[in-house]
């Protein structure tokens, strides 16, 4: 599949101006809350018009101002997510499900709506009354909802942001499975890094109405290239293989460059392909080789920069080729006289890398 | 005591059934149209929507006697649209039931429109638009979900209009005068009883039907109403 949008629009004093193209996967746009990347999902869609701009989706001209060409959105077969899960509440969660299958066409069969039901984990639901579920069962039903309409692009607007941090956490492992098993390539929005970098194989990187970035997560979210992030989420993300689980402790260890990390193993199985998003300020810096500690991943490294940011330095530490991010305070940073150059040990705690 | 005066009498019950088979045409014959205006008003961006919404609301502010006059202008026989339809099609409004049933159609028009309109413009339009993307065209997003979430409205501009229908009197007599078996609805004969010596026994009958038939409606509304509701928590 090939996805090439190109939109330029107006929204007061807003200006969109943003072009890029996809192929399969999750491609992730990605940028704060008000960098363009709904307005965008929703020209795909066809939900909203640009004033210029240009859709193709596998040498199909979905949009094409200059020629005057619009597909409305029912004709797109694209799949929507939104951030609220709009369920019909006049409908039960079975009827909810089965709402795009007379557009499908011949693509469904039961066997396909059991498999979905089965991956999102909602048949316990579908007879109940889209009311009467939590927010991340209706976000589930939601995706099902579109994924049975027999979607050939699956467009997924923050599906996530409406839920709080335990919902994510329970859904995030079903829009994995969605990933690796459903085959429909997805469009995902969103502001974090987290779910970014656990999910997309690409990601774009908007700000202020422009792509500025394109590439692998780990290059686009890593570091300072994505000064869209918010500081709390700020850090690096690095690219590993989970080497072995450890069912007794919980613990999984994944390979990264030359060092080796220890995560929480939830959801993760041995060869599997990851990447550990690292937040900038979960990270200690000790200069000798701390003992009797209790976070488990001990770094050693080189300091390749040291940035201040008001109160605070961010240090880059260089650890066997995987660069990792600290925020200390500019009190410690001269407390303990960091300097270019230093061996020093990033210390990181197993449990700020839950997934 | 005996309780005969409380039988009808056959004029009577001729009334009170023409009464509720003129208040029922009315109220189906004017709810697919209701429907439309309703929708028009509530989504449609166009010049002279207040204009159309003023002429939907004329029938609640005018005197019931001019709506009436200005029917038998334009429906009777020799009427604009009335000598059109006669020629063309052979329906005649004038001094037939089917007249009482126009007049209280449009009498209770702007009470339907007004209940339909406020549930459509209730409904969250992110529904309809979800629809859209699951590859739902224009006419059966309205269809499945516009309609259906809109029942509650629909349901209660039906009884309002019926409601209004029973009780029409105006316009009704204006129309199409005041025939008994043809034109002589529950509102229109129990003004003929107060009208003649001795009549109140009479009166007093027709009332007690009308309390009741309204308050049937009333009841019923208010049963499908409960039944909606919870089929809207439930499924």
């Amino acid at each position: 599949m090939t996805l090439i949008v190109e939109a330029r629009h107006r929204f007061g004093s807003f200006r969109l101006s943003a072009a890029f193209s996809a192929e399969g996967g999750v491609t992730a746009l990605f940028g704060r809350s008000g960098s363009g990347k709904t307005s965008l999902l929703r020209i795909i869609a066809g939900l909203a018009r640009p004033d210029e701009g240009e859709v193709l989706f596998n040498d199909q001209v979905l949009l094409d101002t200059s020629a005057a060409i619009f597909v409305k959105p029912h004709r797109r077969r694209f799949g929507y997510v939104f951030q609220e899960a709009r369920l019909f509440p006049h409908l039960s969660v079975r009827s909810n499900l089965l709402y795009g299958r007379r557009f499908a066409g011949n693509t469904l069969t039961g066997a396909n709506f059991a498999r979905v039901v089965e991956m999102l984990g909602i048949s316990q639901l579908l007879g109940r009354a889209p009311g009467a579920l939590s927010g991340g069962e209706q976000q589930r039903v939601a995706i099902g909802r579109a994924l049975l309409s027999g979607p050939r692009l699956l467009l997924m607007d923050e599906p996530l942001a409406a839920l709080d941090e335990e919902r994510k956490a329970e859904i995030l492992p079903y829009l994995e499975r969605l990933r690796d098993e459903a085959g429909v390539p997805i469009i995902y929005v969103s502001h974090s890094v987290t779910e970014v970098a656990r999910l997309a194989d690409q990601v774009v990187l908007l700000e202020a109405g422009k792509v500025v970035a394109t590439g692998d997560p780990s290059h686009i979210l890593s570091g300072r290239v994505a000064s869209a992030l918010d500081r709390k989420e700020a850090g690096s993300v690095l690219s590993g293989v989970v080497e072995g689980l450890d069912p007794d402790s919980g613990l999984a260890r994944v390979k990264i460059k030359q060092r080796s990390l220890l995560v929480p193993s939830h959801g993760l199985s041995a060869g599997k392909a990851v990447r550990v998003h690292v937040p900038e300020r979960d990270v200690i810096i000790a200069v000798s080789e701390p003992q009797g500690l209790s976070a488990l991943n001990i770094l050693p490294g080189r300091i390749t920069t040291l940035k201040r940011d008001d109160d605070t330095v961010v240090i880059t530490a260089n650890c066997g080729g995987d660069e990792i991010f600290a925020r200390v305070t500019s009190f410690s940073s001269e407390r303990l006289g960091l300097s270019l150059g230093q061996e020093v040990y990033a210390v990181i705690k197993s449990v700020a890398l839950e997934r | 005591m005996r309780l005969d005066w409380l039988v009808l009498s056959d004029e009577e019950w001729v009334a009170v059934r023409l009464s509720v088979k003129v208040a029922a045409v009315a109220m189906l014959c004017s709810l697919p149209l209701g429907i439309l205006v309703a929708y028009i008003l509530a989504r449609g961006r166009f010049w002279g929507k207040s204009i159309l919404n003023g002429i939907v609301h004329l029938p609640l502010i005018l005197p019931p006697v001019v709506t009436g006059f200005l029917l038998l202008v334009t429906f009777g026989r020799r009427g604009a649209v009335g000598a059109f339809l006669y020629d063309w099609f052979g329906i005649s409004f004038s001094f037939r039931w089917t007249g009482a049933a126009l007049a209280c159609a449009i009498m209770g028009f702007p009470l339907m429109v007004r209940s339909i309109r406020l549930s459509i413009e209730a409904i969250d339009q992110k529904l309809e638009e979800a629809a859209g993307t699951l590859g739902a065209g224009p006419l059966w997003i309205f269809l499945s979900v516009t309609l259906p979430l809109a029942l509650p409205g629909i349901v209660a501009g039906m009884i309002l209009s019926f409601a209004k229908a029973m009780g029409e009197f105006g316009a009704t007599i204006t129309f199409v005068s005041n025939i008994p078996g043809e034109t002589q609805t529950l509102a229109s004969a129990i003004y003929t009883f107060t009208q003649i010596p001795g009549g109140d026994a009479g009166a007093m009958r027709l009332t007690l039907v009308a309390v009741a038939i309204s308050f049937a409606a009333l009841l019923g509304s208010e049963a499908v109403g409960r039944i909606l509701s919870r089929d809207g928590r439930a499924s």
